[in-house]
């Protein structure tokens, strides 16, 4: 397949992918196979996020065999393990050479704007004119941190996610980790093996266990089919793609990371930060809901694996079903903490990030600043990758890209030809639209 | 006997079809979701006090009821007063009560679960040492608030813990309760 060829000015091709991470490389794949003349510009090195902007202990939340994307897989010696976040950018940079990407690194996008018959790309080096722009540039652009942030007594060290690299980085005083998605809990759970006194503020999140009968829980969301459940079949997609990342922690020897495991290690579990009251921060009173709606959700989703499993006829080649112990939240968890009496030295603010879209000069956000689009696709020729349960659940991660970059890249490619695809274009196929609607973790 | 195959229609009593349209109308027009709700009070003696509640704000309009409520607040006699009414804390209780109740009604009608009752009890504990001055170090308000649901519906136990779960998530009375809400109280010249 061919698109077709045009004389062009120079610094003028078909597409421009934004960002080398793990998406746009797969989209590249994806176009180099359909013959798609297109550039990857990336402002900074390939998975540049993976190597500047994680902590130092962090490892992915999926086992190593399912890093996967188009043409490429972990054929290493540990498929049970997880990736560093070093593995995993040198992952990511083992693809870009083999597929001989046409990467531009350092170079930064500074604007997108609308021009006859499809776009210009301004960067700091070039200026590109196409017909068609992924935006592959990431979830994680922007930390959200709550306004009142700015208001905190200057005593206060405040970190984000994305600033914090490991506990001896702080100071010696208790921490109050901010969220209760993999990140706070995993840096909760490190900064006070550290010795220092931990608090988590908890608020809506999702509890799994590593292992469940003898696998990998990832295993059983991707055998089970909830991975691939798709964005137009579920009955909330708005909510759903709120979902903080499951509490996970990728540690060598599989163990599960929880609510209860952090508080048997004295990390004070209080409700979500609401507030700052003067010099008093304010925590919500619903933290024993929040915890019971884990609970809930979490046994909904282990019944919906021992229900395949008997579906399937596995029983006896797994182990027995297991149901884990409710979350025990203390009677009286504080509400308030005033940081004029209590010391508390730093903050760190693990309540997610928001794609960066300031350079975006194209009518395609809502009022809130979120990218509207249907499934990936944008407007005309303009698509986006990599956000939460953007096409199916697993969209966010590595092994997700092969799909969504497949159906967005056929897409682009009838986008090219000058058809002009439905919206929606990529119907579900029909093994998608026979598998009933669920709502595994993220409805209740 | 004979038996019945037809699919029984779950009714609780409450227009999920219209509850849905508001919400997706809503979403178009949200100017439209600003409501304001009011009560008006006045002093009655003693530690007595009639409120009113009338008319609201929403829709873009001002709205009005074919009724008018009143409510007596008094305290009961052991404080000295003449037990005209509930406390005003205990109006906490009933508007946290009757806020789940309708929740609870809502979203079992949404998940088709038939409902044949629903009860509960509330309890809220207060140290009158804080409102009394005695230590400062004691909070004015309740210090904690326990409800217990009795509920009886054609569900499992845990669907009956999801919708007492998902009625406080979507509840604006444990809103106002469990968050910190900016009050401003002003006199009138």
């Amino acid at each position: 397949m061919k698109a077709p060829q045009r004389i062009r000015a120079p610094r003028a091709v078909d597409a421009v992918v934004v960002g080398a991470g793990h998406s746009g490389l797969a989209m590249s794949f994806v176009l180099a196979e359909l013959g798609v003349e297109h550039v990857v510009l990336e402002r900074g090195e390939i998975a540049s996020s993976w190597r500047h902007e994680r902590w130092d202990s962090l490892r992915l939340l999926t086992p190593n065999w399912q890093s996967r994307l188009p043409g490429h897989r972990y054929t290493g010696p540990d498929p049970d393990g997880y990736m560093t976040a070093a593995e995993t950018a040198d992952f990511i940079a083992d693809y870009a050479r083999r597929i001989s990407a046409p990467v531009r690194t350092g170079t930064t996008v500074r604007a997108v704007r609308a021009a006859d018959a499809g776009y210009v790309v301004e960067t700091d080096r070039a200026t590109w004119r196409c017909r068609a722009v992924v935006l592959a540039c990431g979830a994680h652009g922007v930390p959200v941190v709550p306004a009142f942030a700015a208001r905190l007594p200057r005593h206060v060290r405040t970190l984000t996610a994305k600033e914090y690299r490991n506990p001896a980085g702080l100071d010696p005083g208790r921490v109050l980790v901010v969220g209760a998605s993999a990140t706070g809990l995993q840096l909760a759970d490190e900064i006070r093996r550290s010795g220092r006194p931990v608090m988590l503020a908890v608020g809506e999140h999702i509890r799994m266990p590593r292992l469940y009968r003898g696998h990998d829980i990832q295993w059983w969301l991707e055998a089970v089919g909830i991975l691939d459940e798709r964005y137009d079949e579920i009955d909330d997609i708005v909510r759903a793609r709120r979902v903080p990342s499951p509490q996970l922690v990728g540690s060598p020897e599989r163990r599960t990371l929880d609510l209860n495991s952090l508080a048997e290690h004295d990390v004070e579990i209080v409700g979500r930060l609401v507030g700052l009251d003067g010099s008093r921060l304010l925590f919500s009173g619903s933290l024993a809901n929040h915890c019971a709606m884990a609970d809930l959700k979490l046994d909904r989703l282990l019944g919906r694996i021992d229900a395949w499993v008997t579906e399937q006829g596995m029983n006896d080649v797994v182990a027995p079903p297991e149901r884990f112990a409710p979350t025990r939240v203390e009677t009286k968890p504080r509400l308030t903490l005033d940081l004029a009496k209590e010391r508390v030295d730093t903050i760190i603010w693990a309540t997610g990030f928001r794609p960066d879209y300031s350079w975006l000069e194209l009518p395609v956000l809502d009022a809130k600043g979120r990218l509207r689009h249907d499934g990936g696709v944008v407007g005309h020729g303009l698509y986006t990758l990599g956000l939460n349960f953007m096409r199916r659940r697993k969209s966010s991660y590595i092994h997700g890209a092969e799909d969504d970059v497949r159906e967005l890249g056929a897409h682009l490619v009838q986008h090219l030809r000058g058809a002009r695809p439905r919206c929606s274009a990529v119907e579900p196929t029909e093994s998608e639209r026979q598998r009933p609607r669920s709502c595994a973790w993220n409805l209740l | 006997m004979s038996v019945n195959v037809t699919a029984i229609k779950v009714d609780n009593g409450v227009n999920v079809e219209a509850l849905l349209e508001a919400r997706a109308a809503l979403t178009d027009a949200p100017e439209g979701a600003r409501f304001k709700w009011r009560a008006t009070c006045a002093w009655v003696r003693g530690t007595h006090s009639r409120s009113t509640v009338q008319g609201f704000y929403g829709l873009g309009a001002e709205q009005s009821r074919k009724k008018t409520f009143h409510y007596d607040a008094d305290h009961p006699e052991i404080f000295a007063a003449e037990d005209n009414g509930a406390t005003p804390v205990e109006y906490v209780l009933v508007a946290l009560a009757s806020c789940l109740t309708a929740g609870i009604a809502a979203v079992a009608q949404n998940r088709n679960i038939q409902l044949r009752s629903v009860k509960a009890t509330l309890e809220g504990s207060m140290d009158m040492q804080g409102i009394l001055g005695i230590d400062s170090d004691v909070r004015n308000g309740f210090d904690d608030i326990k409800v217990t649901f009795y509920v009886d519906a054609d569900a499992t136990q845990a669907e009956i813990a999801a919708l007492v779960a998902q009625s406080q998530r979507r509840s604006a009375v444990f809103d106002i309760i469990t968050n910190p809400t900016n009050v401003r109280v002003d006199i009138a010249r």
